[in-house]
């Protein structure tokens, strides 16, 4: 088992036709059982064609109704991507990977304020992340599909290539990874650190999780809170930007110390007095992971 | 991106959030004119620069006569002003504000932000303005009243009254205050704003409710839709080095330390900064390459990162998934001959193609030092800069 997808999932690209969609659409589906999985593309304008043999349809529900995907990713502009949400999201499909980098924050609050009031029963991972990997099975985003390992530790992250790095150095032990989950670095997105958590602690084939966060916002102090009162497996974790100065935005959107919330070191001593072992160095992530397993 | 003060209220004006009158001024004649055509008896000089706490730090006079307007116009302009948010190299003034005085019966604080747990915009008001807030948020929490603000409906009548109730405006300024509430929200909606604040906003002796000073921050990712606000940026206020790095869509930020780093996403460039500290250096920039890095942005990196003279060696750390190992190496050999590069440089990559990587970077007979994950490239780069390579 995982969390998320596997390769019984099937999956619509909405962008599919762009440069990056078209590119990373191509290594997805190259990878284990992409080919099987990656069933429709979206794209108005050219219904009826296809991209190297995926059909693409007019719209997501059209993509959806038939072929029975239960998955969409989405590689749209920025400008356009917080309406690609909403259709897929309309759509009800069930889980929807928004990979977009630079959404205009507004656009997303109105997105996440009609989901909710709408109760809606899609999922969103991101926008503004690398996707979602069950390794062995499925790779649904931007991430190198040969760094990782099939297994049973959790994987999840607000950041790209630091997923990466600690995906690599697991690896690189001999242990395997159940999903690797990118929440992404955006101030207003879909899952977070503790809705992730809560489905791993549900898998019955992962072991141990490791949280990676970073500085702003709070959301790694909530899922840290939850570890203590509900996990029933080990956690490990690391918070990038204990240098990094306040009111600076380090890249990511969300990524800013402000009004003195947010810093590292806060975040770090949450999760310690939770239960949830920390480490100050980021190349020892995998390590600390050995150290948790049974 | 941010704004400057005069800027900001004149997006409160065109949305009806009253302010004094004023003049934006360039030079100590202007300043003079400006008073004059004011008219009234007390001024207010005001420097314009980005950073906030410009009273404390000799930026903000009030003025009683003409030739008080000119003789603080002429200290303000051109001077250094330092404060909390400019580093003690402070920031050069090259704007004024000339204002009309206000007769201030009380200050009190308004901001917006978006709050990333209820994913709405925050309204926060108090009754301590022209405090610096934080101090407030942190010491007498109960004194700062918020609203999360549906952004379906908008800032609401009620809600906005209720926080003008709280914060102390006298009973026949509420309405004011709540048009004047419900204007700033819809300017900091309308705008793409990321943050707004007036503090102070205050109160007059015959209960008129006027925002006294304005900062405003917008969305980046939402320029696209707003060219008056692009408009309005003022590069004078800005590293140059960020400018320089922002044509080439790199993300930079200049820091206090002495090694620069070039990394590839923006959590591992942090990571790698924490991870340069854990082993006794210190960072000289956060640089996010991005997922392209290709030879023409690897160069124009060094060359950003070598400009600053604090930096005594580089360290680059690439974790090549989409990105092939191999072509960053041949991106930072040519980056490396291209800017003769002379301080030590210690590479990490890892991922796609490594192995290749490496050997080009061997083979390229530069002095480049290779480390074999994070930790070690650390240790290397704080050694190399202590002369102990």
């Amino acid at each position: 088992m995982s969390i998320l997808i596997n390769k019984d999932s099937r999956v619509i690209t909405q962008g599919i036709t762009g440069k990056t969609g078209q590119f990373h659409t191509r290594t997805s589906r190259e990878y284990a059982n992409g080919r099987a999985c990656y069933v429709a593309g979206v794209n108005p304008k050219k219904a009826g064609e296809d991209f190297e043999g995926i059909p693409i349809f007019g719209s997501v529900a059209e993509a959806k109704q038939r072929t029975g995907a239960n998955v969409s990713v989405i590689y749209v502009p920025p400008p356009f991507a917080a309406a690609a949400i909403w259709e897929a999201v309309e759509a009800d499909v069930e889980l929807v990977i928004c990979i977009t980098e630079g959404i205009p924050v507004r656009d997303m609050i109105e997105v996440r304020d009609r989901m909710r009031k709408q109760n809606r029963s899609s999922m969103l991972v991101g926008p503004n992340c690398p996707g979602v990997i069950t390794p062995g099975e499925l790779k649904i985003g931007i991430m190198p599909g040969h760094i990782h390992k099939k297994g049973r530790v959790g994987v999840v992250s607000r950041s790209g290539t630091l997923t990466y790095e600690a995906v690599g150095q697991l690896s690189e032990l001999g242990i395997g990874q159940s999903s690797a989950v990118g929440i992404g670095g955006d101030p207003v997105n879909g899952m977070k650190h503790v809705d992730v958590m809560k489905l791993f602690n549900d898998d019955p084939e992962t072991d141990a999780v490791v949280m990676i966060g970073e500085i702003g916002g709070s959301d790694e102090e909530t899922a840290a809170e939850w570890v203590k009162a509900n996990m029933k497996k080990p956690v490990v974790g690391f918070i990038a930007g204990v240098t990094a100065p306040p009111g600076k935005r380090m890249g990511h959107a969300g990524a800013i110390i402000s009004g003195g919330k947010g810093t590292a070191q806060e975040k770090l001593a949450v999760m310690e007095a939770c239960g949830i072992k920390v480490t100050r160095n980021p190349a020892e992530m995998g390590k600390l992971l050995k150290t948790v397993l049974k | 991106m941010k704004i400057h003060e005069y800027q900001g209220k004149a997006l409160f004006r065109k949305y009806g959030v009253a302010t004094p009158r004023g003049t934006p001024c360039f030079t100590v004649d202007e300043a003079v004119a400006a008073a004059e055509a004011l008219g009234g008896k007390v001024w207010v000089v005001k420097a314009q620069i980005h950073a906030g706490g410009r009273g404390k730090g000799g930026g903000v006079k009030v003025a009683k006569s003409r030739d008080e307007v000119r003789k603080f116009a002429s200290e303000i302009l051109g001077m250094q002003l330092v404060t909390h948010q400019t580093g003690p190299e402070g920031q050069k003034v090259r704007r004024l504000l000339i204002e009309e005085g206000a007769d201030i019966k009380k200050e009190l604080y308004v901001g917006m932000v978006v709050d990333r747990g209820t994913q709405r915009v925050c309204l926060m008001a108090s009754s301590e303005g022209g405090m610096d807030i934080e101090e407030v948020a942190a010491s007498t929490p109960e004194k700062i009243h918020k609203v999360f603000v549906d952004p379906e409906a908008g800032l609401k009548d009620a809600e906005a009254a209720e926080v003008a109730n709280k914060i102390g405006v006298p009973e026949k300024s509420v309405p004011q205050a709540t048009s004047l509430l419900k204007a700033l929200y819809k300017c900091f909606w309308e705008t793409d704003a990321s943050l707004a604040e007036i503090n102070p906003l205050i109160y007059t002796g015959e209960g008129k409710v006027i925002a006294l000073d304005s900062k405003m921050n917008f969305d980046d990712n939402a320029l696209f839709r707003h060219a008056d606000i692009v408009a309005m940026r003022d590069l004078d206020e800005e590293d140059p080095l960020e400018i320089e790095a922002s044509k080439y869509d790199l993300s930079y930020i200049s820091l206090d330390g002495e090694i620069g780093c070039m990394v590839n996403g923006a959590g591992l460039a942090m990571a790698t900064m924490d991870t340069i500290k854990l082993f006794g250096g210190e960072p000289a920039n956060f640089l996010d390459v991005g997922g392209g890095a290709t030879t023409e942005k690897v160069t124009a990196a060094f060359k950003i990162m070598l400009s600053n003279a604090k930096v005594k060696a580089i360290l680059v750390n690439i974790f090549g998934g989409i990105m092939k190992c191999d072509t960053i190496a041949e991106g930072v050999v040519a980056a490396a001959r291209e800017v003769h590069l002379s301080v030590p440089l210690v590479v990490r990559m890892k991922g796609t193609n490594e192995d290749l990587g490496k050997k080009i970077l061997k083979d390229s007979g530069l002095p480049i030092i290779s480390a074999d994950n994070m930790a070690d490239a650390a240790q290397k780069v704080v050694a190399a800069v202590k002369g102990k390579h």
